[in-house]
């Protein structure tokens, strides 16, 4: 159970009864996950789960299946067979606004916030729809969350690209996910702002948000991984501690670009 | 703005400040100084000119209210919309239709509100079907482009007794004559509106549709519409169901171009199908295009300028009144893309804030709520 529903007494939910027996007791869990494109298979039966609190890093090399993979968990994607679990429920047919209010969050590869408002509006998007009220509060605690407290009434436009990422980072952060996927949240960012990045998804994973997250910077999982996953052509090829994939020549093998 | 919140412009400040937010041009007391003199002026000016002139003037004010309608929905939601016209229409040969039927006072009366709830009824369902159906951008306007040009077809092939619902034939190219005045109230005790009073109750259902579009676009609901347009997945993201912004958007730019509507059929007691027309249709994206899309105010503006100048250049017998608004649509895109209004706007700013004025144009309430 995510520590959201858990500390809520209302919310009693059905454990969903699995059809291969796959432990849907954790937060999140795909059965069988398939995608095609036409004829190409981009995911092929993934069994990808992943527990409370963890924070799991996604790699693999290019055309791996990764941010389908992201795509089908946030339902941007429709999956072409299998099932997704989240916190026990099958949301597999449900909409990608209503599984983010499951609490499903999602951070895309471009940061995209919005340019034409300020660091403070645009945090204002999130918490206005969960917070009734006074959002203002909510916002000002978010935005020192993420170390944009100075740049609040600057434009989003204005910012640089590692606050954007964070301000972005921070926007779903505020809907308060029990599960937040990043997709390649240091992608073009300097050494001090993935450094900064690395801070904040560790802070935000010690206060109970789970972590999927896909990256290259192999330096950067490393530094904030406990657990890596990594998908090739499609399927998972290999998921263990960052160390023991580190080492592993298969995987070396396959990035550097061998069949 | 409201820290100086002494007296007489402390209380004008109050009341302008629910009106105010970032998603609207136009927030500093200075803009709303002139916006109460404006107000005073149009008010004022049927005293000035005949009740004709003024019954004249009024048509380009219910048609600034089809622009707003457009505003909202392509301005701030980014639906591109070429059906408001749709609406338009609907709303006014409803009205017709009921009114000539019921053939009293209170009858028009009755026909306003069917007429609007017509109009909101067929924007919401193609609404529905089009953005439950996942329909967006480039999409949206060719399906209610179509939408538009075969109801054109449809009310032109209406001539003939076949075509009579009641006692009011459709009148096919020859359209829907003898649609009465605009009337609130029962016989005996009615109010009746043409000429001056027409202005009146057009430049007040203006006045009253733009501070609500105001309230609106920087309201909650307002933040979420301008962040669809920004972004759609992003604000999906977000966990905002964007069918359903975008469809309340869609509906309330229905009633908004249906009441105009209402308005319009009682204006010259007459509808025909030229109101589905292509070059009728396109109108309303000029108005705004060259108003400023992302400003209520610019859209206003723009309508009322644009078609006082087409009318000038008619009634003068010349036939380059739609060649010069084209032109003047192609420049406006291509020089100013944001709109005369907003331009005009940033500008303004850029010159006080080089006198050392701060932003004067930001609405003060995101620091002020800090401070507090």
């Amino acid at each position: 159970m995510s520590s959201k529903s858990g500390t809520d007494p209302n919310v009693r939910r059905t454990p969903a009864v699995s059809a291969t027996g796959s432990d849907t007791s954790r937060l999140l869990q795909t059965e069988g996950l398939t995608k095609q494109f036409g004829g190409l298979t981009a995911i092929d039966g993934v069994d990808f789960g992943v527990d409370e609190g963890e924070l799991r890093c996604l790699i693999g090399p290019n055309g791996a299946g990764k941010s389908t993979l992201l795509k089908l968990i946030t339902g941007r994607l429709k999956a072409t067979s299998g099932r997704i679990y989240y916190d026990s429920v099958d949301v597999t047919d449900l909409d990608p606004h209503e599984r983010v209010r499951e609490g499903i969050g999602m951070k895309f590869q471009v940061p995209s916030v919005f340019e034409s408002l300020t660091a403070f509006e645009n945090v204002r998007l999130p918490v206005q729809r969960v917070v009734d009220g006074d959002p203002t509060e909510r916002i000002v605690e978010t935005l020192e969350r993420v170390g944009l407290a100075p740049e609040r009434d600057m434009l989003a436009s204005d910012l640089s690209h590692g606050q954007q990422q964070r301000l972005e980072i921070g926007m779903a952060a505020a809907l308060s996910p029990d599960l937040l996927m990043l997709d390649e949240p240091v992608a073009g960012l300097s050494i001090e702002e993935r450094a900064e990045v690395a801070d904040l998804v560790t802070r935000l994973n010690d206060r109970g948000i789970t972590f999927v997250v896909i990256e290259h910077d192999i330096d950067f999982v490393d530094r904030i991984a406990d657990e890596v996953t990594v998908l090739h052509q499609g399927d998972i090829f290999r998921e263990g501690p960052i160390e023991e994939i580190r080492a592993d020549d298969e995987v070396r093998r396959i990035y550097l670009g061998g069949q | 703005m409201s820290g100086a919140s002494n007296g007489l412009l402390g209380l004008f400040d109050r009341l302008c400040e629910p009106f105010n937010g970032s998603n609207t041009i136009g927030n500093s007391r200075a803009f709303w100084v002139g916006a109460v003199v404006a107000l005073a002026i149009t008010f004022a000016y049927p005293l000035f000119v005949s009740a004709y002139q003024a019954g004249n003037t009024a048509l380009f004010l219910l048609y600034g209210l089809l622009a707003l309608s457009l505003s909202v929905v392509w301005g701030y939601a980014g639906v591109l919309s070429f059906g408001q016209v749709v609406f338009f229409g609907f709303a006014g040969y409803t009205f017709g239709i009921v009114s000539i039927n019921l053939g009293s006072t209170l009858g028009t009366t009755l026909a306003i509100p069917v007429a609007v709830l017509v109009a909101t009824a067929v924007a919401g369902l193609l609404g529905y079907f089009m953005f439950y159906g996942n329909v967006s951008g480039v999409f949206v306007a060719i399906i209610t482009l179509v939408v538009t040009l075969v109801m054109q077809t449809f009310m032109a092939q209406t001539a003939g007794d076949k075509w009579t619902i009641g006692e009011v034939p459709l009148g096919g190219f020859n359209g829907m004559p003898g649609i009465p005045n605009l009337a609130v109230g029962v016989e005996g005790a009615a109010l009746t509106f043409s000429g001056d009073t027409f202005y009146w109750l057009v430049l007040s259902t203006l006045v009253v549709v733009y501070f609500g579009l105001r309230v609106l676009v920087n309201s909650r609901f307002g933040y979420a519409m301008v962040a669809v347009r920004e972004d759609e997945d992003r604000v999906e993201m977000l966990g905002y169901d964007i069918r359903k912004v975008k469809l309340g958007v869609f509906t309330l730019g229905g009633a908004l171009a249906g009441f105009s509507g209402v308005l319009y059929a009682s204006w010259g007691n007459y509808i025909d199908p030229s109101v589905y027309s292509l070059t009728f249709a396109t109108m309303p994206v000029v108005w705004v295009t060259v108003g400023g899309r992302e400003s209520l105010l610019g859209g206003l503006v723009a309508t009322v300028a644009i078609e006082w100048f087409r009318q000038q250049l008619s009634v003068t017998g010349s036939e380059w009144a739609m060649v010069v608004v084209g032109v003047l649509l192609l420049t406006i895109v291509l020089a100013l893309p944001e709109g005369i209004i907003p331009y005009v706007h940033r500008k303004a700013v850029g010159v006080l804030q080089q006198r050392g004025f701060v932003d004067p144009d930001r609405p003060a309430t995101a620091t002020e709520e800090a401070a507090e």
